[in-house]
């Protein structure tokens, strides 16, 4: 029966090796070798030309930054959020994922009618005889539509892990005389650690290695690496050179989630 | 949890009853089986099959389109691209992606040299006599003996600038370097665009091979970084029209869309001359509806389409004999149709091979890639002042 | 009190910010013309909408694509949680982390190996290729729903039925499955949203003419994105929110 029982993973098991499995060994192959089909290290070690790397450190400042305000914008809303009644913070929850039906790459453009110039902050600021800014082609414009993309990957999981510690818990502390401060640091961040980093997961894997964020609010004058790796295949028409950037850019990745896993002790996300 | 899911379905069946309204592909919750009832419903309204068109975005009347499936019972499968190299690639991983595809100059001569085109047939299409018989000619630099190319619009690349917004006559591609348009002008975001702008100001050809050439023109555009609002390619005509640039490197033919939408905008081909252009229409070499092609291409080569689309996307046409419909005033103007003079002054785009191409494209990922920054330190800046 | 204030001025903000851009969509949808500038109401925008047989070809592509990735991720996504739950040791652990290599690895590089694989075994881009890349990367979002209700299910109600004489299958949609509905459901629910927002995997694997809504948009944003694509997202985000108020004051009333 047991048996029986196990058979039932296989075809998922075919399908990944077929559908992730392979098309990773393709990465592979295309990254270690060059036009000719001879195997070569040049395109993973063209990370480390100038205009790579720039991309690559570019890419990190940005999506470290969104992580970080993602976080610190989540914590106290998923605190906030615990606090109340199941019902109204389902309720509000789900106000959460209701902007994902309404199209990702539209959200994003909407930035545009807000932030550039002739924009509506930019009327306002003009009528308010506030000195105006365009905001559209810089840093801050990438980061705002990445938080604004991305966040509700922060507050979910962690509304999850908070809503998961047992209200006994805390007032035992409270019983033995813990402060306010002391509950938060000994009891509830710990506790809600791996909410942190599944959400840190879902948050800085995608701002990392987005390429449509930049296009739509960097005037496409900033390229991070995301942009780099993309056009190599649709403009450049280099898959090599393409493959072997992505090939260094997923081992970066899954070092960095290899490390931020070691600190999360239970070993099971609980992002959803 | 339960909530979520019941609301859900609801969703779900409430966006299908709004899909509904799309006619016959209605409810079959199968992808296999709506394409099934598509070929059905296809087989009927379109008995002479399909033809797999790829063209530039916004670059045709679409009304064509519906008149063209309506008179020939051929579906138009409809695709669209923004660069030639964006479109390449797709085409040169499965040349039977398409049947007919719209790029430039260059491009056709690298996927003639690559084999990815086929001759055409110009038994059948007769209406290929309407075409200018000098436009054929300079097709030839491509196209040599003008056995694959049907030409659909032609042009130059100049400055757009908005008389309002500046102060200087504008006549030189230095313009673009001049510190008074700071954050005010929008530079083409395609490679040879932007490298034929430097060549060209720095006096060489824009087919230059030369190393040391391409790089001059790299720093050029390195320097003109720091003054460009935004790197863009069809988003130069709204961002000129809404004013939000004295500036714009763009094709001359959206010069006459962008004059009728906002009368202070004027076109100018620079002194140091400039990159005269082609876009044509070819079928690639495992086109499936190779039948079907060749009357999509007939179809656009009649006077009344060739000036249906005249009037839609406004970029010049070679067809003389729609030339006889359009207002004179128009054909008079060099901004849309440029003069044998302004023309002598261009050059056309060559495809330089897949190394030139590479180097072009590594130089302008410099250009265009953010530097090296560790908390504000430059390794690479370092190295180079040892 | 003042506590509670602070926390609903949090809230509020927070929603200003994820709402303001779609308030500009939705009052753009009813503008005269197009561009950044109001000039005056219209519903010119609705009437292209239903006009356009672009728009409604690349809507009905994105909602069967996600119905049908979400049904399809949803079935093989539980059956595996029921062979995966007999699994022990080593082998679990692996298979748990090649399930997770879709999560981790970044929708770029999940996109562009896909669209290699079949470039390289000559699968014709389409419909099957954009199923088959959604499927993959909703499935681990189904597993992840579904495993820790499966860990729940308590195995010696199982074993009790089967004792009484319940074929395995019998006592299995009776006493196990219905324990693991609410966790299949958000998992449906999950792959159809992000099947549904998805657009950097369909750019890579789609085929020629097939649009989804993303895709679609994502060739005209160079163009300047027209105001009939507003009208459909202010369309669809109103029914859902409609739904939502419904269904949560009906909840409320049932309630009391």
């Amino acid at each position: 029966m047991a048996k029986n029982r196990k058979l039932l993973a296989a075809p998922y098991l075919i399908w990944m090796i077929a559908f992730t499995v392979i098309p990773l060994l393709m990465i592979v192959y295309y990254g270690m070798t060059n036009r000719d089909g001879a195997f070569t290290w040049d395109n993973v070690m063209a990370m480390a030309r100038p205009e790579h790397l720039g991309a690559l450190l570019l890419s990190l400042k940005l999506s470290i930054s969104c992580t970080v305000v993602c976080l610190l914008l989540s914590y106290p809303l998923a605190m906030i959020l615990r606090g109340r009644g199941i019902n109204q913070s389902s309720f509000i929850v789900f106000l959460f994922i209701l902007p994902m039906w309404m199209n990702f790459l539209l959200r994003t453009y909407a930035w545009l009618n807000l932030l550039d110039d002739g924009g509506i902050l930019y009327t306002i600021c003009e009528n308010l005889g506030i000195p105006t800014i365009s905001l559209i082609g810089t840093n801050t414009a990438i980061i705002l539509g990445m938080v604004y993309n991305f966040l509700p990957f922060m507050v979910l999981p962690l509304y999850n892990a908070l809503m998961k510690i047992d209200q006994n818990v805390i007032n035992a502390a409270k019983d033995l005389g813990a402060n306010q401060v002391q509950v938060f640091f000994r009891i509830i961040l710990p506790l809600s650690f791996p909410g942190i980093v599944s959400g840190v997961t879902m948050v800085f894997v995608p701002s990392l290695t987005t390429f449509v964020v930049s296009d739509l609010l960097g005037a496409r004058k900033i390229m991070l690496i995301g942009n780099i790796i993309e056009q190599e295949f649709s403009t450049a028409d280099n898959w090599y050179l393409g493959s072997g950037l992505s090939l260094v850019l997923m081992i970066f990745i899954l070092v960095s989630m290899a490390v931020l896993n070691h600190y999360d002790k239970n070993g099971e996300g609980t992002s959803f | 949890m339960k909530r979520f899911a019941v609301l859900g379905i609801v969703i779900i069946m409430i966006s299908a009853v709004l899909a509904g309204c799309n006619g016959g592909t209605g409810s079959p919750f199968a992808a296999e089986m709506e394409n099934q009832v598509q070929e059905e419903t296809r087989a009927a309204s379109y008995p002479n099959g399909i033809v797999k068109v790829f063209n530039w975005g916004e670059y045709i009347d679409e009304s064509l389109i519906q008149q063209f499936e309506r008179e020939y019972g051929i579906q138009v499968i409809y695709d669209t691209f923004t660069t030639n190299e964006e479109m390449y690639p797709k085409i040169a991983a499965n040349p039977s992606l398409y049947d007919v595809i719209c790029p430039s100059d260059y491009m056709i001569e690298k996927m003639i040299q690559n084999g990815l085109l086929q001759k055409i047939d110009w038994t059948k299409v007769p209406n290929i006599k309407n075409m200018d018989q000098l436009c054929m000619e300079r097709v030839q630099d491509f196209d040599p003996g003008n056995q694959y190319t049907v030409p659909y619009t032609w042009g130059t690349v100049g400055i757009l600038y908005n008389k309002k917004m500046v102060t200087t006559p504008i006549d030189s591609w230095s313009v673009l370097w001049d510190e008074t348009y700071a954050n005010n002008m929008i530079m083409q975001d395609s490679v040879r665009d932007a490298f034929m702008v430097a060549l060209k100001l720095l006096g060489y050809s824009c087919n230059s091979t030369d190393e040391n050439e391409l790089q001059e023109a790299m720093q050029l555009l390195k320097e003109q970084k720091p003054l460009v609002k935004a790197y863009a390619i069809d988003e130069v005509r709204d961002k000129m029209i809404n004013d939000s640039a004295a500036l714009g490197v763009i094709y001359s033919g959206e010069y006459l869309y962008c004059h009728e939408e906002n009368e202070d905008l004027a076109y100018v081909v620079p002194k140091e001359g400039s990159n005269l252009w082609f876009d044509g229409w070819v079928i690639t070499s495992e086109a499936q509806n190779v039948e079907n092609a060749h009357k999509w291409l007939d179809f656009l080569c009649r006077a009344e389409s060739a000036y249906a689309n005249f009037e839609y996307i406004t970029y010049a046409t070679p067809n003389e004999a729609a030339k006889e419909m359009i207002d004179p005033e128009y054909l008079n103007d060099p901004g849309v149709f440029a003069t044998e003079e302004r023309m002598d002054k261009c050059e056309i785009y060559k495809y330089l091979g897949m190394e030139m191409e590479d180097m072009y494209y590594e130089l302008w990922k410099q250009v265009k890639a953010p530097e090296v920054s560790i908390f504000g330190w430059n390794p690479f800046a370092e190295e180079e002042t040892e | 009190m003042i506590k509670k204030i602070c926390s609903q001025i949090y809230i509020t903000l927070i929603f200003i910010f994820l709402y303001a851009p779609i308030v500009t969509l939705i009052i753009f949808s009813f503008n005269q013309g197009k561009g950044g500038q109001w000039r005056g109401f219209s519903l010119e925008w609705y009437r292209e909408l239903f006009a356009s047989e672009m728009i409604m070809d690349a809507l009905w592509n994105t909602l069967i694509i996600a119905v049908v990735s979400a049904i399809i991720a949803t079935i093989i996504g539980t059956i595996s949680c029921i062979g995966l739950n007999s699994l022990r040791g080593k082998a679990k652990s692996i298979y748990l982390s090649l399930n997770n290599i879709p999560m981790l690895n970044s929708e770029l590089v999940t996109g562009l190996s896909l669209m290699l694989v079949f470039i390289a075994f000559g699968i014709g881009f389409g419909y099957p290729t954009i199923l088959i890349a959604h499927i993959t990367f909703c499935i681990p979002y189904v597993i992840l729903s579904v495993m820790p209700r499966m860990k729940q299910t308590d195995r010696s109600t199982y074993e009790a039925a089967v004792d009484l004489g319940a074929t395995p299958i019998y006592a299995f949609f009776k006493v196990v499955f219905p324990e693991l509905v609410p966790g299949i459901l958000s998992g449906f629910l999950l792959s159809f949203t992000m099947s549904l927002d998805d657009f950097i995997i369909t750019y890579f694997t789609r085929g020629p003419g097939i649009n989804t809504l993303s895709t679609l948009i994502y060739s005209e944003v160079r163009k300047g994105i027209k105001p009939s694509m507003n009208a459909l997202s202010t369309i669809m985000f109103v029914s859902v929110l409609i739904l939502l108020v419904v269904s949560n004051r009906k909840k409320k009333d049932g309630m009391e």
